[in-house]
């Protein structure tokens, strides 16, 4: 499955261009709620060597949200030689925060704040 | 008797300033539904106090002021929120509400909900832990345990302490017999 939405987020992943975007506001109930978005991720991390995620038009995530990508980029650091870039937004004031804490996780990610 | 941890202040809000509080019926409405309704009370809450931020001369750090101030509302409620839903307990009737003061240099949370005796002692558990610990430590030693267990993390604790500089307290009480929690949040602003 390559896109995975509701009325308040959308999120597609496009082998081709080894992108995941993501948009709107996640505040899903738990991990077991993000479980298709975790299955998309943990996807593109096996089938190909780089991934850029975009989350500059992600305006809100909530804990388990940061839990979801806490547990993508230590999978994507156990993986050897695996490139991930990190687009985020400048404007959108948790981004600068939780994607730092993100790169102190992984610091070969490439981090670009926009 | 009422035990207290951390940063606890004892307010005055119907007397002393601006505030708003929102009050629910736990079991009034479906899970699914009340999750929602987390979300929408979070962010009517992030919105409204933009209100009390006026855009002045310098319209960008006015702006700038705002969109952080409503960053800092909206995750912090909507974590109180959704903790509360997770953890309460309605079998003993403590109403679940959540207060919004706004003093001249700082925003104060306070939520209140009912908790079950076995919820409590593990709440305060976590709350001596985190008493205990060098807070940036344990939030990166919550984010790595994230990637093997799904269990209660208090990563939304410890993201208010560290992302938003928040001071935190608890106030456990006996209501009827029944277990009331008051948490605060403290931001300056």
């Amino acid at each position: 499955m390559n896109i995975i939405e509701d009325e308040n987020y959308h999120v597609e992943y496009k082998p081709v261009n080894g992108q995941i975007t993501f948009t709107g506001t996640l505040r899903l109930g738990g991990l077991s709620e993000y479980a298709p978005i975790v299955d998309c991720l943990g996807r593109a991390v096996n089938e190909s060597n780089t991934l850029t995620l975009s989350l500059k038009s992600l305006e809100f995530l909530n804990s388990s949200g940061i839990a979801m990508f806490s547990k993508f980029v230590i999978n994507a650091r156990n993986k050897p030689d695996f490139e991930l870039i990190v687009i985020g937004s400048q404007d959108i004031p948790w981004q600068s925060k939780s994607l730092n804490n993100l790169k102190r996780l992984m610091p070969a990610m490439n981090l670009i704040l926009e | 008797m009422s035990e207290q941890y951390g940063y606890f202040n004892e307010i005055d809000a119907e007397s002393c300033c601006e505030h708003m509080c929102l009050s629910f019926k736990p079991s009034s409405v479906p899970i699914k539904q009340r999750w929602r309704n987390n979300g929408l009370s979070a962010d009517f809450l992030g919105d409204y106090l933009t209100t009390f931020f006026p855009k002045g001369n310098d319209q960008a750090d006015a702006d700038k002021k705002q969109a952080l101030i409503r960053d800092a509302a909206t995750y912090i409620a909507n974590e109180l929120l959704e903790n509360a839903m997770k953890y309460c307990d309605d079998s003993g009737n403590v109403p679940n509400s959540i207060d919004l003061t706004l003093l001249p240099d700082q925003l104060i949370f306070t939520e209140i909900n009912g908790i079950s005796e076995a919820q409590k002692v593990k709440f305060q558990i976590f709350i001596e832990e985190l008493q205990n610990s060098d807070p940036d430590e344990l939030f990166m030693k919550r984010l790595e345990a994230s990637a093997v267990s799904e269990s209660a993390s208090g990563l939304g604790y410890l993201t208010m302490i560290n992302d938003y500089h928040a001071k935190l307290g608890w106030q456990f009480d006996i209501v009827n017999n029944a277990h009331k929690v008051t948490t605060q949040v403290m931001i300056k602003i």
